[in-house]
């Protein structure tokens, strides 16, 4: 016989042996010598996790129970291995991508980085744990009681009912259990964090554990078939009983058929060993048909396990023990004790891995997001986030296995294993929807995934979980019966009024239906925001160019992000990531420059380490405005609709804005201009007024001196001298008066005060007028005028005696500033039509010096130098004012080109415009 | 010998009041109207005293004098700048320009005078 102590011993010597394994295993990683710690078959042996105590134990149990039920367990994830290679190919491909550290991370940063989302599945993670974790720590101490009884022969595998003082027992035993597995998960689990969330000690370790599950059980069936063959044993009723049990292909069969496929998919502990522990694809290729050969070899001694204890063993035995009763009937203690270490080997490396991946989950998605949030301080104040990252997994860890013991201890051992393991499988799989669908369909979008995982989860806790505690928490025995609110239709386990006998189907049933239509239903009419469209794409995309994931920085913050970097992939990692990247950039000395590559790398990195939820956050905090991923540009990309629609209008503004400023800065110009002209014009009118006061002064002053002289008798001026004098001052006053009418006129005009008296006028009348008012200067040069009417009888409405002041001006001009001794002048007229309005141009033509080119334009303007030729009277005011009046009228004066002399060109509208008033 | 005196002036009636008065005195004046031709009228009259105005046509002022002053015989001609134009800032482009005396009209005949004598009388 063995003694307890003994197994615990050898269970002890075992676990120092795994943790000098994993302990090993890191140092060589360390070193750089992973090479083989890497290999497939490493990677292979480790999704052994996927058996647990409850396959290692419950599988047999199931068997001599449900007859091959428990084939079910095994051909689902054989099922997703061998069909639905391509798609796990695709998830561990967007794992290692998108360095995805868990599935509730995978959820949330496929769905926008949706923290919600992430929490959600982490909350469901690790309610589906906990009775799990339990079930180990159960199967545990239920194993090792098997030993403790075993003294006694005639109780041999009799352990369903524990005594009051071996159930203290149990409790201990699990408790220190539990804290065994927390110090081993939290020593090679958290033990540092790596840049890339893989631990290479674990790993190892579970996979010797793998090999000692494969190798005991099949030791045992080995054993079991030598045993079968030798001895007479009649297994004829056992077989019977098995084969009336079996009801292969039911709905039940197929349920756990597919619920096993969908958990090896969605449990916590199989996406770490899966994706999240991944290094290649040769890994993943290799395991495709190792990993349904591992599980065959598992399942392949069941069959015979089951039948000969069932066979031999007295019928109050526990059949989920029988692989290690069946070893101790047989007096084979040594080969009993090799199968414990198999089952505790299953318990352990599923406990840790579960452990391990539900502390990232709930640090990365629940604890940091919490924490930045309630900290409220960015990543730029004084804390160390690898710190932090890391005493939230460990307290995690600490408390995971808590509820496990807890729940443990609450469930009192009670209930067959299978079904609590079966629960918890429905239970995870409730994220199945949201996985597969985020990675194969292109418009799932958050809302349909927060809505179905929350519907699927509601109905699992509902109609699966706490029904399994058979009225004893949260809901009645009397809502068990009779439904929630005494309603018929929602009894947990009649959903509907539907008749669904067995509760599994029943609750897979519901949960996962109404999950997926949910999911599907709120993700067809919701709408995704860019966020969640750019993820989308990134995840459903296989190949995903790397041009898509351009960032932007601002310079800069180079130092910042390298102090940010140390405190969350650790100061050494940190350097030498932004040395390498530095190097690359061909940088010797000094930080790289922030490029868009670095910050991909950076980003994905922080996410490997807090998730890509929280790394998107950090980085969002770290440089509120200067870095845009381009996650984020595709999120701006939404409002730039509508920001476009805006600056379009933006636009429109500014132009008129800047139109308007041209218009003022014109203006101004104008001002300044008319300023200056008037500074002019000042100064030539007080030089035009000065040059006769300066005859008249003088000759005033002369003719007085000559009265005083007279009077003293001095000289005399003739009588005709003094009347000479003063018909010179008379002139001159003339002109005075003439100068200041002229100034005061041009100002009424170009102020616009001039009063107009509109009127029909017949052309030639006009022209008459004109001859008439210069006849005397035409007599007295001897002038010739010739006419040109093409319009005879031509009406014109404007204010005739305005326009005869121009033809005045404009003739009187021609004669006097003429330079032949006859001077000829033709006056031709014409009507133009100008669009909806007929003109009349008038042209005064001489055959005078004319003026010079580049002259014509001043001579326009007010006193202007522009004198003709040999001519000795400056033009002075009059062709200004008459340019003025022709402005005031409506119409122009012009300066034409002609061969010789000048001509002058008026046009002026035939009829009044009529909304002018006149 | 009496003194000589150019007065370069397009206004007619003003030449005729400077002509009375300075031949009251017993000057001789000779009469240039046309800008572009007065520094010549000074090379062929070699005139003591030059009564310039300032805006003339075809030529300024203040050009004639400029050009007077860069040739070796007006030189020293005393000129009296006798112009409408008043403001500060045209006394100072005529003294610039090198005009030994600046007027502004209208004038009093006897400052007039009084300077014209004084003028003369430098020179001599």
């Amino acid at each position: 016989m063995i003694s307890v102590e003994l197994i615990i011993g050898a269970t002890l010597l075992y676990s120092l042996l795994l943790f000098f394994v994993a302990y090993l295993a890191e140092r060589r990683v360390r070193r750089g010598h992973a090479g083989f710690l890497r290999s497939p078959v490493i990677y292979t042996l480790s999704l052994s996790v996927y058996c647990t105590a409850w396959t290692f134990y419950g599988a047999v149990g199931s068997a001599a129970r449900n007859g091959l039920e428990y084939i079910a367990i095994y051909l689902g994830p054989t099922l997703v291995f061998v069909g639905w290679w391509w798609f796990l190919r695709r998830l561990v491909r967007t794992g290692r991508r998108e360095r995805l550290t868990s599935i509730a991370d995978l959820l949330s940063s496929r769905y926008g980085k949706s923290t919600s989302l992430g929490v959600i599945v982490s909350l469901i993670a690790l309610f589906g744990a906990t009775p799990y974790i339990a079930l180990q720590l159960q199967s545990l101490t239920l194993s090792l009681s098997v030993f403790s009884q075993a003294s006694l022969p005639h109780n041999i595998g009799q352990t369903a009912a524990l005594a009051d003082g071996g159930q203290v027992w149990g409790q201990t035993t699990a408790f220190l259990l539990a804290i065994g597995l927390a110090t081993f998960t939290i020593m090679f689990g958290t033990r540092n964090l790596h840049a890339s969330e893989r631990h290479e000690g674990v790993v190892t370790a579970i996979a010797i554990e793998a090999l000692v599950k494969l190798a005991s059980l099949v030791t045992v069936g080995v054993a079991v078939c030598y045993w079968i063959l030798t001895s007479p044993v009649d297994l004829t009723p056992a077989l019977d009983q098995l084969a009336q049990n079996t009801n292969l292909f039911d709905q039940r069969w197929i349920t756990l058929t597919f619920l096993s496929g969908f958990a090896i998919i969605c449990l916590p502990r199989m996406f770490q060993v899966i994706v999240v522990e991944n290094r290649d694809d040769k890994q993943l290729s290799m395991a495709s048909w190792a990993f349904p050969g591992y599980l065959f070899l598992m399942s392949l001694f069941v069959l015979p396990i089951a039948l000969f204890g069932l066979s031999t063993l007295p019928a109050s035995a526990n059949p989920d023990l029988f692989v290690l009763s069946v070893p101790l009937s047989q007096g084979q203690t040594g080969m009993a004790a090799f199968a414990f270490l198999g089952g505790f080997s299953s318990a352990t490396s599923m406990v840790i891995m579960a452990a391990l991946a539900l502390s990232t989950m709930i640090s990365n998605n629940i604890v940091l997001p919490l924490w930045l949030k309630l900290s409220g301080s960015g990543p730029a104040a004084s804390y160390d986030l690898r710190r932090v990252t890391l005493t939230s997994r460990r307290i995690s860890i600490i408390v995971i296995l808590l509820f496990g013991y807890l729940y443990f201890r609450a469930s009192g051992g009670s209930g067959a294993l299978a079904a609590i393991g079966l629960i918890a499988f429905l239970g995870v799989s409730q994220a199945l929807p949201a996985l597969v669908g985020g990675l194969l369909w292109q418009g799932a979008t958050k809302a349909g995934a927060l809505s179905g995982v929350i519907t699927g989860f509601t109905i699992w806790a509902y109609a699966s979980f706490l029904p399994s505690f058979e009225g004893q928490f949260i809901l009645s025995a009397s809502i068990l019966d009779s439904g929630l609110f005494g309603l018929n239709w929602l009894r947990p386990t009649a959903l509907f009024g539907s008749e669904i006998q067995d509760p599994l189907v029943h609750a897979t049933f519901w949960s996962l239906g109404l999950n997926s239509l949910v999911f599907v239903l709120v993700s067809v009419f919701s709408r995704p925001t860019a966020l969640e469209q750019f993820q989308a794409y990134i995840f459903t995309s296989p190949r995903v160019d790397s041009q898509y994931k351009r960032a932007y920085l601002q310079p800069s913050s180079e130092h910042e992000l390298l102090a940010v970097s140390q405190r969350i992939l650790g100061r050494e990692e940190a350097s030498a990531l932004f040395r390498a990247a530095a190097q690359k950039q061909g940088i010797t000395s000094g930080l790289p420059k922030l490029t868009s590559d670095l910050i991909e790398e950076l980003e994905r990195q922080f996410s490997s380490v807090v998730g890509a939820a929280t790394a998107h956050a950090l980085f969002a905090q770290m440089t509120t405005d200067g870095y845009i991923s381009v996650s984020e540009l595709v999120a701006l990309a939404d409002e730039s609709a509508q920001v476009r629609a805006y600056s379009a209008e933006l636009e429109e503004k500014s132009i008129a804005l800047e139109t308007a400023a041209n218009k003022l800065r014109e203006a101004n110009m104008q001002l300044l201009h008319l300023g200056q002209q008037r500074d002019n014009f000042l100064s030539q009118v007080s030089h035009e007024l000065r040059t006769p006061m300066a005859s008249i002064r003088s000759f005033a002053e002369i003719l007085r001196e000559a009265q005083t002289d007279t009077a003293r008798g001095g000289t005399q001026n003739s009588a005709e001298q003094t009347s000479h004098f003063a018909s010179i001052i008379h002139d001159e006053s003339m002109r005075l008066t003439r100068l200041l009418d002229n100034i005061l006129e041009i100002s009424f005009l170009e102020s616009g005060q001039a009063r107009l008296d509109v009127q029909f006028v017949a052309l030639p009348q006009l022209l008459s007028r004109a001859e008439l008012a210069l006849n005397s200067l035409i007599s007295e040069h001897g002038a010739i005028i010739d006419l040109e009417l093409h319009t005879e009888d031509q009406l014109v409405e404007t204010d005739a005696d305005r326009l005869l002041q121009v033809l005045i001006n404009l003739i009187s001009n021609a004669i006097k500033h003429n330079d032949k001794t006859v001077p000829h002048i033709l006056i031709s007229t014409n009507v133009i039509d100008v669009g909806a309005h007929p003109k009349l141009v008038i042209h005064v033509q001489d055959n005078g010096p004319g003026i010079a080119s580049e002259q014509r334009e001043k001579i326009f303007e007010k006193f202007a130098t522009v004198t003709p030729t040999n001519s000795k009277t400056g033009v002075g005011l009059g062709l200004a004012i008459s340019a003025q009046m022709m402005v005031n009228l409506h119409g122009k004066l012009h300066l034409r080109d002609s061969g010789s002399g000048s001509l002058f060109e008026i046009i002026v509208p035939l009829s009044w415009p009529a909304d002018e008033p006149s | 010998m009496a003194a000589k005196i150019l007065i370069v002036e397009d206004e007619p009636h003003i030449v005729e009041a400077v002509r009375f008065l300075f031949q009251r005195e017993g000057w001789e004046c000779t009469v240039e109207a046309d800008g572009a031709l007065a520094v010549d009228t000074v090379s062929s009259s070699d005139p003591d005293l030059i009564i310039l105005d300032h805006m003339l046509p075809n030529k300024s002022g203040i050009d004639i004098v400029k050009e007077l002053r860069q040739r070796e015989s007006s030189r020293d001609v005393p000129i009296l700048m006798l112009t409408a134009k008043g403001q500060a800032r045209d006394r100072q482009m005529a003294q610039l320009a090198g005009v030994s005396s600046f007027m502004t009209k209208p004038f009093a005949n006897g400052e007039l005078v009084e300077e014209a004598r004084h003028l003369l009388a430098d020179k001599a």
